[in-house]
C-alpha cells in the first residue's frame, strides 16, 4: 500500500514524511526516525515555554476555523482547581475531509506525540483522542500504538523518568458529524448526546465531565512535536505570516490525480486543482470547486487563482476550512450535488435547534423537488429566504455550514436551477 | 438584602427601563418588564437551559447576531429590542419551521386554546406555509400507562427529558434518532414509571403530552378552574381544579415556591379525578317510627335541636378531609352535647420525594387537613370507636365506607354528617347532607402547620351545604346571635376558637397560605 501521487509542490517535511510506511506505525521504528525527541524536549521545559512556542510558530487550528492554538491553549486556567483535559478531535466527518484519517493510519505515535506535548502544556492529566466511529480499522493501529507508547513508558506515570504523569484514552465515537463540534464531542465523551452547547461557559472554564478543557483536532496536534524540536522560526519557513506552516490537503471529486498533499500554506489554489491534481480528467471543464470540504462557498474556476491562506479564502468569499477541495466537472448537475450537501446535514443535524432540525431538511426537500423537475421559481426566493433564516441564529454552525454552499450554488448556478425548473411559477 | 442593591442592573427592554439583581436573564428580567419574550425550553422549574428552541432570540441593540435571552445575562446599560424586525422575523421562522411537519390537528388537540405553538402562529399571522412538502409521519405512542405522546405534535423543546433528569433526578426520557427525526421515548427496557411523571404533561408547551384520562374529555375553553388545595396528602400542593359540567377533568399544580413549586405527584391527580365516585347524600334525613325521611333543612334542624341527647356517653369521628372551619365548628357543637375527645382515622401509604424540589413529598399521612383536626383536639385514631347499646355517636365526614353493615345500629342517637353514603350510614338517627372540600371554600393546615385556602370548584348537590354552616346554624339556633354565613367568617370564628391561628385573617392566608408557626416571609412570587 503506498502513496500514489506526490507533486514537486509538496512539502512532505512535518506531517507525510512517513505516510505509506508501514513500518512507522511501530514504535522501534519511529524511534529511529525522530519519534518522541519533542516530547523528551517538552519535558524539559515548563508548560508556558512550550505554548509560547506554538504561539510564535503562528499554528492555527486544522479542524477548519483556524483559530491559533497556542492563544487557545492560553485560555486554560493558569491556577489549576481540578483535573484538565486534552481532547483531540478525530471525528473527521466533513465531506471531502480524510486527511486526519491518513494520519491515524500511518503516523499515530506523531499524533499520541503531539497530544502528550499539548497536554503538558495545558497542565492536563489525561488525554482523550475521540475518534469517528467508522474509522474502526484505523482506531486499531493507533490502540496498538497507544499500548506500544504505555509500555515504553512514554504515556503513564513518571514518562521518561520525569515528575510528569498523563494518561491517554483512545474512545470511539458512535458516528455523528456533530460529534466533531468540539462542545458536541465534549458532550459525547461526557456521556451524552453528542449535542453542542451554548457558549458560555467555554470548553477552558467547563468541558469535558464540567472540567477544563482544550479540544485540538488531530492535525493540529500532529505538528506540535515538530515545532518544539525544531522551533517556531523553523515552522515559519512555509506558509506565510497570518497562515504559517504545512497544511495537509485531501483533493477528490472530478480529478486526474485525486488524494492527500501535504503543501505550503499560501500555494495557489488553482495550482492545488491543476498543477498539483491535474485538474479534471478526460479534458472536461471544471466547473465548481467547493474548498475546503462541503460546508464551504462553491468557486467558479476563474476564482481559483487565490492563494491558498485562511485570509486568501475568505476574501475569494470561501473557506480554507480543512483544506479539502471537492472538483466538480462539466458534467455534474449542480442542483443534484447541492442536494446531496443538504441531505448530508439534514441527516447529520442533532435537532436540538429548530432552525437547524427543520430548515436543513426542508432544503433538501425543496432542492430535491427542483432535481426532479417539480420545481418553481417561488421556490428559489424561498431557498435564498432559508439562507438568511438558517445563519447565525443557532447553537452551532451545522445550519451556517449549509448555508454556505447553498447560496454560493444560486448565485452562481441559478441558470442550472432555473433550467431544471423550466419556467413553472 | 444590601448586596442586592449594590449589585442592581439597570437595562432596558423595549424602552422600559427595569432594574434587576446582578445574575438575572434577560428573559427574566423582560418580565419585570412587563414584556413576555416567547419561548419553549425555558421553564423557569426546571435548572438546566439548553437554549435551543430559539423562540427566545432577542436583538441587543448594536449587535449584529441575535441572542437567546434565556440564558443572556442582563449587564448594566444593555437595550434589548424583542419587536425589532430582525427579532420578530426570527421568531416567525422558528414557528414556521415548528409547524413544517406538525399536523396542526388543532381540532383534536387537547392542548388547543392552551397552547404555545397554536398561539404564536395566530400572533405571526402564519395561517399559510410556503412548504409544498409533505409531512414527516412519526405517530403516537403511549410513553406511560398513562401518558401518550403525539410524536408529530412534538417540537421537541425537551422539557419532559429535563424535567425528568434534572427535576425527578430519574433519567427516564430521553430524544431518539436525530434531526428533523428525532423524537422523545423512553430508554429500551425502562419504562416511565416515576410518581411525578405527571408533570411532563404540565410542562409540555403544545399538546404533545396527554394524559389519558384527560383525553378527548374538554375543550380548553370549555373549563373553567378554581384554585384549590391537593387532599392527596398533608403536603399541601397548591393545585387548580379544572371543571367541565360540574365535574372534576384534570388537575394541574399551582405555582407556590415554599410548598410545591410548579409539580405535584401522580397520586394527587389520580385521587382527586376519582374524588367524587359513590353514592351522594343529597337531602337531610331523620330517623321517625323507624324510618329515614326527607326533610328540609329547616326541619331538619330544628328536629335536631329538639332530640339531640346531652350529658350522656358520647363518641365522635372527624375525618381529616374536613375544612378547619368545619373541624372548629364540629368540636363546638360536641362541646354542647358533653362529648370530649373524638378522633380521625387516616390511612397511610408510601412516601415520595421529588428530588429536585424536596419540598414536595407524597406524605405517608393521606389527608390534607390532619394538622387542622389536631387544631381542635382530635387525635388520629386506629379504628371506630365501639359503641354501646345507647350511646351517642357523632360522625363528620368519615364516609364509614369500610365499617361493618351494622356499624352503630345500637347508638341511643346517631347523627351523621357527610357527603356519601355507605351501609354503616343508614344505621344513623339523622343524616345531613355536606358538601366536599372541591364544593366549597376552606382551609386546611398542612404537615408544617401552614395555613391554606382552597376555593370552591365544584355545585354541590341537592341542598348539601358546608358542615360547618350546618353546625353553626344548629347552634345558633333560636339564639339572637347568627353564625358565620361566609367561609371568611368561619375562618374567623375557627381562628379565634383555636387559639394557634388568633389573629390570622383570611386576606392574609390569601392564595399562597401561610405559617404562622414557621418562618413568616411570604412566598417570594
Amino acid at each position: 500500500m503506498g502513496y500514489p501521487h506526490s507533486h514537486e509542490l509538496e512539502v512532505g517535511t512535518i506531517l507525510s514524511r512517513h505516510f505509506g510506511d508501514p513500518e512507522a506505525r511501530d514504535l522501534k521504528t519511529w524511534l529511529t526516525y525522530g519519534g518522541y525527541e519533542g516530547l523528551k524536549k517538552a519535558l524539559d521545559m515548563d508548560p508556558a515555554e512550550i505554548t509560547t512556542v506554538v504561539k510564535d510558530s503562528g499554528l492555527r487550528g486544522r479542524g477548519g476555523a483556524g483559530f491559533p492554538t497556542g492563544l487557545k491553549w492560553t485560555f486554560m486556567p493558569q491556577e489549576k482547581k481540578g483535573p484538565h483535559y486534552l481532547c483531540c478531535n478525530a471525528d473527521e466527518s466533513e465531506p471531502g475531509a480524510f486527511k486526519d484519517r491518513e494520519i491515524l493510519r500511518w503516523v499515530p505515535h506523531l499524533l499520541i506525540e503531539g497530544c502528550l506535548i499539548a497536554a503538558r502544556a495545558i497542565h492536563a492529566e489525561h488525554a482523550y483522542i475521540y475518534v469517528r466511529g467508522e474509522y474502526f480499522p484505523f482506531t486499531n493501529i493507533l490502540n496498538d500504538a497507544v499500548v506500544q507508547a504505555y509500555e515504553a513508558g512514554y504515556i503513564g506515570e513518571k514518562i521518561l523518568g520525569s515528575e510528569w504523569n498523563c494518561d491517554l484514552t483512545v474512545h470511539i465515537g458512535a458516528g455523528a458529524y456533530i460529534a466533531g463540534e468540539e462542545t458536541g464531542l465534549m458532550s459525547s465523551l461526557s456521556g451524552g448526546r453528542a449535542e453542542p452547547k451554548i457558549k458560555p461557559p467555554f470548553p477552558a472554564q467547563s468541558g469535558v465531565f464540567g472540567s477544563p478543557t482544550t479540544v485540538n483536532n488531530v492535525e493540529t496536534l500532529a505538528a506540535v512535536p515538530m515545532i518544539v524540536v525544531n522551533g517556531s522560526d523553523w515552522y515559519r519557513q512555509w506558509g506565510t505570516e497570518k497562515s504559517p506552516g504545512t497544511k495537509l490537503w485531501c483533493c477528490s471529486g472530478n480529478l486526474v490525480r485525486p488524494g492527500n498533499y501535504e503543501l505550503e500554506l499560501g500555494v495557489s489554489l488553482k495550482d492545488v486543482i491543476y498543477e498539483v491534481c491535474g485538474g479534471a480528467p478526460n479534458g472536461k471543464r471544471i466547473k465548481a470547486v467547493i474548498p475546503g470540504g462541503s460546508s464551504t462557498a462553491m468557486l467558479t474556476p476563474d476564482e481559483l487563482d487565490v492563494p491558498s491562506t485562511y485570509e486568501g479564502l475568505q476574501e475569494a468569499g470561501s473557506s480554507l476550512g480543512t483544506a479539502s477541495p471537492i472538483v466538480l466537472d462539466e458534467d455534474v448537475n449542480i442542483v443534484q450535488a447541492m442536494r446531496r450537501i443538504a441531505d448530508f446535514y439534514a441527516h447529520e443535524s442533532c435537532g436540538q435547534c429548530v432552525q437547524c432540525r427543520e430548515g436543513t431538511s426542508w432544503v433538501a426537500q425543496i432542492l430535491k423537488r427542483i432535481e426532479v423537475g417539480e420545481g418553481r421559481l417561488s421556490d428559489l426566493d424561498t431557498l435564498y429566504d432559508l439562507c438568511e433564516q438558517l445563519t447565525g441564529r443557532t447553537i452551532c454552525v451545522l445550519a451556517d455550514s449549509v448555508v454556505f454552499p447553498l447560496r454560493s450554488s444560486l448565485d452562481k448556478f441559478r441558470g442550472e436551477y432555473e433550467a431544471l425548473i423550466g419556467g413553472r411559477a | 438584602m444590601n448586596e442586592t442593591i449594590n449589585e442592581a442592573i439597570n437595562l432596558t427592554i423595549d424602552g422600559v427601563e427595569v432594574t434587576v439583581p446582578k445574575g438575572t436573564t434577560v428573559l427574566q428580567a423582560a418580565e419585570r418588564a412587563g414584556v413576555v419574550v416567547p419561548h419553549y425550553c425555558y421553564h423557569p422549574g426546571i435548572p438546566s437551559r439548553p437554549a435551543q428552541c430559539r423562540m427566545c432570540l432577542v436583538e441587543i441593540e448594536g449587535q449584529p447576531k441575535l441572542q437567546p435571552s434565556c440564558v443572556l445575562a442582563a449587564t448594566d446599560g444593555m437595550s434589548i429590542l424583542t419587536q425589532s424586525d430582525t427579532a420578530k422575523e426570527a421568531r416567525r421562522s422558528v414557528i414556521e419551521f415548528l409547524l413544517l411537519n406538525h399536523p396542526v390537528d388543532c381540532p383534536i388537540c387537547d392542548a388547543a386554546g392552551q397552547c404555545m405553538l397554536q398561539d404564536y402562529a395566530y400572533e405571526t399571522h402564519q395561517l399559510e406555509s410556503r412548504s409544498h412538502e409533505a409531512k414527516l409521519v412519526l405517530g403516537r405512542d403511549r410513553i406511560a400507562d398513562d401518558i401518550l405522546y403525539f410524536a408529530d405534535r412534538c417540537i421537541l423543546c425537551t422539557r419532559c427529558v429535563r424535567f425528568m433528569r434534572d427535576v425527578a433526578g430519574d433519567e427516564a426520557l430521553l430524544v431518539a434518532q436525530r434531526g428533523h427525526k428525532a423524537y422523545i421515548d423512553t430508554f429500551p427496557g425502562k419504562d416511565l414509571e416515576n410518581e411525578f411523571r405527571g408533570n411532563i404533561v404540565d410542562v409540555c408547551p403544545v399538546g404533545a403530552l396527554v394524559h389519558e384520562d384527560f383525553l378527548f374529555k374538554a375543550r380548553s375553553w370549555d373549563m373553567d378552574s378554581a384554585p384549590s388545595v391537593c387532599p392527596g396528602c398533608s403536603n399541601g400542593c397548591n393545585i387548580d381544579i379544572a371543571v367541565k359540567e360540574n365535574q372534576i377533568v384534570r388537575v394541574k399544580p399551582r405555582y407556590n415556591a415554599d410548598v410545591n413549586g410548579f409539580w405535584m405527584c401522580d397520586h394527587g391527580r389520580k385521587n382527586l379525578v376519582m374524588a367524587n365516585r359513590g353514592s351522594r347524600i343529597d337531602l337531610p334525613l331523620i330517623r321517625r317510627n323507624g324510618q329515614l325521611e326527607a326533610v328540609h333543612w329547616g326541619e331538619a334542624l330544628e328536629w335536631l335541636a329538639a332530640n339531640l341527647p346531652d350529658g350522656s356517653s358520647g363518641h365522635a369521628v372527624v375525618s381529616a378531609f374536613d375544612a378547619t372551619e368545619s373541624l372548629a365548628a364540629v368540636r363546638a357543637l360536641l362541646g354542647k352535647l358533653g362529648i370530649e375527645g373524638g378522633g380521625y382515622r387516616m390511612s397511610r401509604g408510601h412516601e415520595a420525594e421529588l428530588g429536585g424540589f424536596p419540598q414536595l413529598k407524597l406524605r405517608a399521612e393521606r389527608a390534607p387537613n390532619a394538622a387542622g383536626a389536631e387544631l381542635f383536639g382530635f387525635g388520629e385514631s386506629d379504628g371506630l370507636p365501639e359503641v354501646s347499646d345507647g350511646d351517642t355517636l357523632v360522625v363528620v365526614g368519615d364516609r364509614l365506607a369500610d365499617a361493618p353493615a351494622e356499624y352503630g345500629a345500637g347508638a341511643g342517637f346517631f347523627l351523621y354528617i357527610g357527603s356519601h353514603l355507605s351501609d354503616a350510614v343508614r344505621n344513623a338517627t339523622a343524616i345531613l347532607p355536606t358538601t366536599t372540600f372541591a364544593e366549597m371554600e376552606g382551609t386546611f393546615v398542612n404537615h408544617e402547620g401552614r395555613v391554606q385556602r382552597f376555593h370552591q370548584a365544584l355545585v354541590p348537590p341537592g341542598v348539601a351545604r358546608p358542615t360547618w354552616m350546618i353546625l353553626r346554624r344548629l347552634l345558633t339556633l333560636g339564639s339572637e346571635v347568627e353564625g358565620p354565613l361566609e367561609a371568611r367568617d368561619a375562618f374567623a370564628v375557627a381562628a379565634a376558637e383555636s387559639g394557634k391561628l388568633a389573629g390570622l385573617s383570611w386576606d392574609e392566608v390569601g392564595l399562597k397560605g401561610v405559617n404562622p408557626g414557621g418562618s413568616t416571609a411570604p412566598a417570594a412570587k
